[in-house]
């Protein structure tokens, strides 16, 4: 990530003098530390012992139910990864749908974005607060409300398809349609990457736009080669969030198919394989090697990003504003490049 | 350009239509051919005692009215006029069986009130308060002090512990589940609300950021002036940072309050089989797999699973959807 530059940027200098007074700085780094020591202890207790002790138990066969016989077994596990045909198809299944969902979503939330951003729009708090609200139902709320939806017989979709001549399908039992059924059930969650492109598009300086009507730039041209570039960091930055919540994809999945995966296999996502081999057949040592399969997935897309980043996403070379804080009024406050601000990231989770 | 928003935007929000309306009607209206997509009931009519079925009836005149069937034949049948019973029998020439049956609005709240009891709201109500308020007060209480440590202080290895806990964002949860379940489990934990609750009193990095950069933005001089008073860390961060800081506050603890509100997968392992303490999530969860057959009731439950939540969100939205926006772009 490249969140180091948040914090190897100058930090704010103490309001002590730096010289002499050696016992005092003694006792500010103390009672700092002493502060700091929840997140010291809770890393250690909840991160660190918990990986080490993942990455050991990935080498074994422990079982919950019997604790006592654990046996080492080597690399076995991931062996086995190679030749698990489930595995396999979790991972094709998680794949494709984050290849439908990831652009689906990104394409979504920045086209409500620019509709809430328009200066055409009457009411538009009213909109961006009811565009961002599904967000805020609890998932298994709404995945139970999509569930009806997508009903075959009864469900208004599929009532709307048939108003327009469209014959409606089996959403949720075709192993095709399911995946476009989940992906229409993402749009509910397009709540924070529309409010970051929101923030976004408004940092983008009006006189680019007129600069470019001055050389006779359309509403297309303009948008190509004026907002897209500007807003390429939160662009970015929405994209390594998208790409991340699709491989951690559970819960809808887990209600849609009762936590089975059906129809056929079609919605036993990564991380739903993973729940199957941990909590319903005690493969403990097997999962431990799937979360670091994960792992090691998540890290390389983001490293691959990262590395491609530079090509495409435009920071300017600014850089990075200091925190408005209170003084930024109302409204989001200014965004100018994410990406070289340590992007950190409240996901949407 | 509002209209085509507006347009959008219902299209957008259909699915929470088809959930209240479904939650209102009768199970029978589901399958019934005819019906209406608003909660409504087949009118019935009572003339001299007896119940007669109302139906649409086209006229020559290309009206329809909703007349009450007295008498049905083959080819023709005998109305009365509901709303003018007094003009007597009506004759009317065509096909009775071809009728459709007029639909009166209608509410149905029995779906309610099976819900909250098959389901037991109200024990899941309680525990998803438990759980979501005992973890947020620890989130919140961790996380200001982190972020009082990080943004005050200097010390050795402060950048370094910096970025280790924004590291902790990218790694996966899944990472470290097993071993803290089969830690839980030699403790005893498992069945119980303390592997949901203990880990957030241990700082979280989201709220640790999004805190230490709204701290950096309050005056040291404000600190300086409560120290030459006599204060010290402690009560200068009880006395003057927390109060200055007070719309970060909340936001993180709404965030995180959600947050726990809408967690479905700890707390599926670590409370499975142990209905009396599962939250919100889990039992809705469950009562979905128990009567997926009987969507009138479903809907009814998660209606009363969101009330909550998107009556707070409404109520809150503005410092949320800051907080958001702080949190995840703003350096």
């Amino acid at each position: 990530m490249s969140t180091t530059q948040a914090a190897i940027e100058p930090l704010p200098t103490s309001p002590r003098r730096r010289g002499g007074w050696r016992a005092v700085r003694e006792r500010e780094s103390l009672t700092g530390l002493v502060f700091v020591a929840p997140f010291i202890v809770g890393f250690i207790l909840f991160s660190a012992i918990p990986m080490v002790a993942s990455l050991v138990l990935s080498l074994t066969d422990f079982d919950p139910r019997e604790p006592d016989e654990i046996h080492f077994i080597g690399l076995a596990n991931y062996q086995q990864m190679l030749t698990d045909p489930v595995l396999h198809e979790s991972l094709g299944v998680t794949l494709r749908f984050a290849l439908l969902v990831v652009p689906l979503t990104l394409a979504a939330a920045l086209g409500v974005a620019m509709l809430v951003n328009s200066k055409l729009l009457a009411g538009r708090n009213v909109f961006r607060t009811l565009f961002y609200m599904p967000m805020q139902i609890p998932l298994v709320a709404s995945t139970i409300v999509w569930i009806g939806v997508l009903h075959a017989t009864t469900g208004w979709l599929n009532y709307g398809l048939e108003a327009v001549g469209l014959p409606g399908p089996n959403w949720l039992q075709s192993t095709f349609w399911v995946g476009p059924a989940l992906g229409l059930m993402g749009l509910w969650g397009i709540g924070n990457m529309m409010l970051i492109f929101l923030a976004g598009l408004q940092s983008v300086p009006t006189e680019l736009y007129d600069a470019a009507k001055v050389d006779g730039a359309g509403s297309w041209a303009s948008f190509r080669h004026v907002t897209l570039p500007m807003i390429s960091p939160v662009l970015f930055y929405n994209l390594i969030i998208a790409l991340i919540a699709a491989f951690q994809y559970f819960t809808q999945a887990f209600v849609v198919s009762n936590g089975r995966g059906d129809p056929d296999r079609a919605t036993l996502f990564f991380n739903l394989n993973l729940y199957r081999e941990a909590f319903g057949f005690f493969h403990m040592g097997y999962a431990s090697a799937l979360a670091w399969l994960l792992f090691v997935i998540v890290l390389g897309l983001t490293v691959v990003l990262f590395k491609t980043a530079g090509s495409w996403v435009f920071a300017g070379g600014e850089r990075c504003p200091r925190w408005p804080g209170r003084s930024a009024g109302r409204g989001p406050p200014r965004v100018r490049s994410a990406t070289t601000c340590g992007d950190s990231v409240r996901s949407p989770r | 350009m509002t209209l085509v928003a507006a347009t959008i935007v219902s299209a957008f929000l259909m699915p929470l239509a088809y959930m209240v309306a479904t939650a209102f009607k009768d199970p029978s209206q589901l399958t019934a051919v005819d019906a209406p997509l608003y909660p409504a009931a087949p009118e019935v009519f009572v003339y001299q005692g007896k119940e007669l079925k109302v139906y649409d009836v086209p006229t020559p005149d290309g009206t329809i009215h909703a007349w009450a069937l007295l008498q049905p034949h083959r080819e023709d049948a005998i109305f009365i006029d509901p709303a003018n019973p007094g003009a007597g029998e009506i004759t009317w020439i065509g096909r009775p069986r071809t009728l459709a049956q007029h639909w009166a609005f209608s509410l149905k709240v029995d779906n309610f009130t099976a819900a909250w009891e098959t389901i037991d709201f109200p024990r899941l109500f309680l525990n998803t308060f438990g759980i979501a308020g005992l973890s947020t007060v620890g989130a919140v209480l961790s996380g200001i002090c982190v972020a009082y440590g990080f943004s005050r202080f200097r010390f050795p290895g402060r950048n370094g512990l910096f970025i280790l806990m924004l590291a902790t964002i990218i790694l996966p949860f899944q990472v470290t589940l097993i071993p803290s379940y089969a830690l839980y489990l030699a403790l005893g934990w498992v069945g119980t609300w303390w592997p949901l609750i203990i880990p957030h009193f241990f700082a979280n990095a989201y709220n640790v950021f999004l805190l230490r950069q709204y701290f950096l933005t309050i005056p040291r001089e404000l600190d300086e002036a409560a120290m030459i008073d006599g204060a010290g860390p402690f009560r200068i961060l009880r006395s003057v940072i927390v109060p200055q800081a007070v719309p970060a506050i909340i936001a993180v603890t709404l965030f995180h309050f959600f947050w726990a509100w809408n967690e479905y997968f700890l707390p599926l392992i670590y409370l499975q089989g142990k209905p009396d303490l599962q939250p919100l999530a889990v039992g809705l969860a469950r009562f979905n797999a128990l009567y997926s057959q009987q969507p009138t009731l479903i809907q009814a439950a998660a209606i009363m699973a969101m009330l909550l939540p998107v009556v707070l969100f409404f109520l809150a939205q503005r410092a949320f959807m800051r907080g958001v926006v702080f949190g995840g772009v703003e350096k």
